[in-house]
């Protein structure tokens, strides 16, 4: 998506495609990455309730682990989990 | 060809906005265009047009009616002045970057401090870096077909920006004038069934306007916009063209007066450009080689055609309405620039006049030609200000 000429982008900036934040990966925004431990998690679901990017990973109604194309790493999973099972690590620490 | 009508500027305006019969009209009345509403929503009152008329609380409130209006796919018109114009300031830019086609007239008035009533254009160009065409009127009858003509130019598929179709306040506003009119049958072909690009109200094709862009692709939406202001030059050219097969009337983006054998001559926009022929009439009557140039379009600049209307003369002076302070005349570094790579540079001056409505008499412009002639003008000089 990144690098388009002026050209090839919509008149005024338009957004004429439906659905297309999934396009724009906020992954790259991230300084500090959510990480689980299962052992503590109980599968109560409320960081997939919470993340504001849709980046929770849930498979047969269990949390499996991060969508990291699109998580910015903004820490709400880890503020919200009730277990403190979610903590955030610093990128390249 | 319709009958000739007595009207002023801000009632021709009204009037080709009636024939026009847009679909949505956002304003809040300042003097000097205040009649220009007040006559529209007569018009809505009485069932004239079919409008959607919203009366908002401020300038701000209307141009962001008018510009969410637009996107929702409607033809829209506005009309301001001076503080009117600076209070919608923010918004101007964002009517230009959502490439909505918004026509505006503006009743150029000073502005604050001290609060003056009456003409000159700062306002306009205070406007100027917008994104928005700017058309400059002289009289009644160019009030009436710039309003036209704007609706023409915006909706154009290779402009698609907002137009601001400029009068002079009070001396165009408020002065009678005759005029001719189209005949409404022929506006209502001339400007054509509105085409909406991509309007919200279209659920078939869901559209995202005004989204955030980051500093990946800001500066590419801001290149369109420029982009799109220079195709809007020749559009302007060609519309004028057209009009002049359609009505006789023969307008150009810069009218030389006089100017082919002319060895000084002074240019203007708005109302002083008419003064100025009589006054070029007056100094060639007593054997003095003088023109006159009226710019009608401030943007998109042209720069080629001001610059084939003005190099090889001896002396010219750039009539600014407006000042920007510490500087000169926002109009004369443009023409100063449109000449530095012609090949024969005339001696260009600045004239700052007309600030707040001062008189603009014809004695004073004989004394800016003589300044010109003798030499004695500076590069920046005032006219008609008490120092």
């Amino acid at each position: 998506m990144a690098d388009k000429k002026s050209k090839e982008l919509p008149q005024g900036a338009m957004i004429t495609e439906a659905g297309n934040a999934k396009n724009y990966e906020t992954g790259s925004w991230r300084s500090k990455t959510p990480q689980v431990n299962k052992e503590k998690c109980t599968n109560c679901l409320f960081c997939w309730i919470y993340c504001p990017d849709n980046c929770i990973i849930v498979k047969d109604e269990k949390m499996s682990g991060f969508k990291l194309t699109h998580c910015k790493g903004c820490g709400i999973c880890a503020t919200q989990c009730p277990v403190k099972a979610i903590t955030m690590k610093e990128e390249g620490a | 060809m319709a009958d000739q009508l007595v009207f002023n500027g801000d009632q021709a305006i009204a009037y080709s906005w009636k024939q026009i019969n847009p679909d949505v009209v956002a304003s809040y009345p300042i003097t000097p265009q205040t009649i220009i509403v007040e006559n529209f929503s007569e018009f809505v009152a009485n069932g004239e047009v079919d409008t959607e008329y919203v009366c908002a609380e401020s300038e701000h409130s209307a141009m962001s009616l008018c510009i969410g209006a637009s996107a929702a796919g409607a033809r829209v018109a506005t009309a301001t002045a001076s503080a009117g114009l600076a209070f919608m300031w923010e918004v101007l830019w964002i009517a230009s970057a959502m490439r909505l086609p918004i026509v505006m007239s503006v009743a150029n008035r000073a502005l604050s401090g001290p609060i003056n009533i009456h003409c000159d254009h700062s306002d306009a160009m205070g406007a100027r870096d917008t994104g928005w065409v700017q058309m400059f009127g002289e009289n009644v009858q160019e009030a009436y077909d710039d309003s036209l003509m704007s609706f023409r130019i915006a909706e154009d598929m290779k402009v698609r920006l907002p137009v601001m179709n400029c009068i002079d306040g009070f001396i165009t506003t408020h002065a009678l004038e005759k005029f001719i009119p189209m005949e409404t049958a022929d506006v209502k072909k001339y400007i054509g069934e509105y085409k909406p690009v991509r309007p919200l109200l279209d659920l078939i094709h869901p559209t995202t306007y005004g989204p955030f862009t980051m500093n990946d692709y800001y500066f590419e939406h801001k290149y369109q916009i420029h982009e799109a202001m220079q195709a809007a030059l020749p559009v302007v050219r060609s519309t004028l063209n057209d009009f002049g097969q359609r009505t006789g009337r023969h307008y150009d983006v810069a009218e030389g007066y006089r100017t082919e054998d002319a060895d000084y001559v002074i240019m203007a926009m708005g109302s002083t450009a008419g003064t100025l022929r009589y006054v070029v009439d007056q100094l060639r009557a007593e054997g003095h080689k003088v023109g006159s140039v009226k710019l009608r379009l401030f943007r998109p600049f042209p720069y080629e055609d001001v610059a084939k209307l003005l190099q090889g003369k001896k002396g010219v002076a750039v009539m600014d309405r407006a000042i920007s302070m510490g500087s000169t005349g926002p109009m004369f570094p443009e023409v100063r620039s449109a000449l530095y790579d012609a090949k024969d540079r005339p001696k260009l001056v600045n004239y700052v006049y007309g600030l707040g409505g001062r008189d603009v008499r014809t004695d004073e412009l004989v004394g800016v030609f003589k300044q010109l002639m003798d030499g004695s003008a500076k590069t920046m000089n005032f006219m008609g200000v008490r120092v």
